[in-house]
């Protein structure tokens, strides 16, 4: 996958994750979905592209119509990046229990 | 087994939750935060001011190997209440990311057990979001650095 277009990048724009809501609950035309926005077609159509491209976005041919709907597989490695977050908090946590726990023994032997 | 730190951000949300249960009393807890002293030890960080009262202000800054400062944030404390809360804002100098505002809640669970509970409010969820890959790879590059730091003292 292209670097630039990762899901942290396609999910730090407003009109797309207002896109990613919408189809979150039904799948829905590209027309359906511009008519949700005051930004003109093309814009959106470019949002669509970069959520298809990153794999946020499915596209399902029904009938003559293309729908677009959300690859909550995908979804999931907005979870991941918090992952990392999460461990060095837990290790910054890990160091001050142990900072302090020494701190408590050296009083109780002072 | 069960996670220690729990971290709880919700897509699309401008705000997020870390929590987690310390075996230490409450009091202790709060002095790790409370006490400049300590506070470097597990911050791994210099503190540069740490005025630990209502309207006191904060700011700290963290250098590496060579002694460049590579990391400064500053902020105020609008409320302290001993064992029980700090209310707090958090700014990184030099960095987009706009100031951010913190509730940090103390709490007995036992005699020698305890919670911190922080709620961490961004300015927009995008910068939520910019922020939460950006300390990872700072609490990576200052683990790396300390490493660096104990393996040139080997030398």
């Amino acid at each position: 996958m292209n670097l630039r277009r990762d899901v942290f990048q396609a999910i730090a724009d407003p009109t797309r994750r207002a896109i990613l809501l919408l189809v979150a609950s039904q799948s829905l035309t590209a027309g359906a979905i511009a008519a949700n926005f005051d930004t003109a077609r093309p814009t959106v159509s470019k949002h669509l592209a970069i959520l298809t491209e990153c794999e946020l976005l499915k596209q399902e041919q029904q009938g003559r119509e293309v729908h677009y709907h959300l690859n909550a597989n995908k979804m999931k490695d907005i979870a991941d990046f918090i992952e990392p977050f999460r461990q060095m908090w837990d290790e910054r946590f890990n160091k001050l229990e142990a900072v302090m726990k020494n701190y408590q023994n050296k009083q109780h032997g002072a | 087994m069960e996670l220690k730190t729990k971290i709880h951000a919700e897509d699309g949300r401008p705000d997020l939750l870390i929590t987690r249960e310390f075996d230490l009393p409450v009091q202790l807890l709060f002095k790790a935060y409370e006490d400049a002293e300590l506070f470097e030890q597990w911050m791994n960080t210099k503190v540069v001011k740490l005025e630990s009262r209502k309207h006191g202000s904060w700011a700290f800054e963290t250098s590496n190997a060579e002694g460049q400062v590579v990391f400064k944030a500053n902020g105020t404390i609008h409320d302290f209440v001993p064992d029980k809360k700090i209310v707090r804002t958090f700014e990184i100098e030099n960095a987009p990311f706009d100031v951010q505002l913190e509730f940090l809640d103390f709490e007995r669970l036992t005699d020698d057990t305890s919670k911190l509970t922080i709620h961490s409010i961004y300015r927009s969820a995008a910068l939520r979001d910019q922020m939460l890959k950006l300390p990872f790879n700072q609490g990576l590059n200052m683990a790396h650095n300390r490493l660096q730091d104990i393996v040139n003292k080997l030398k």
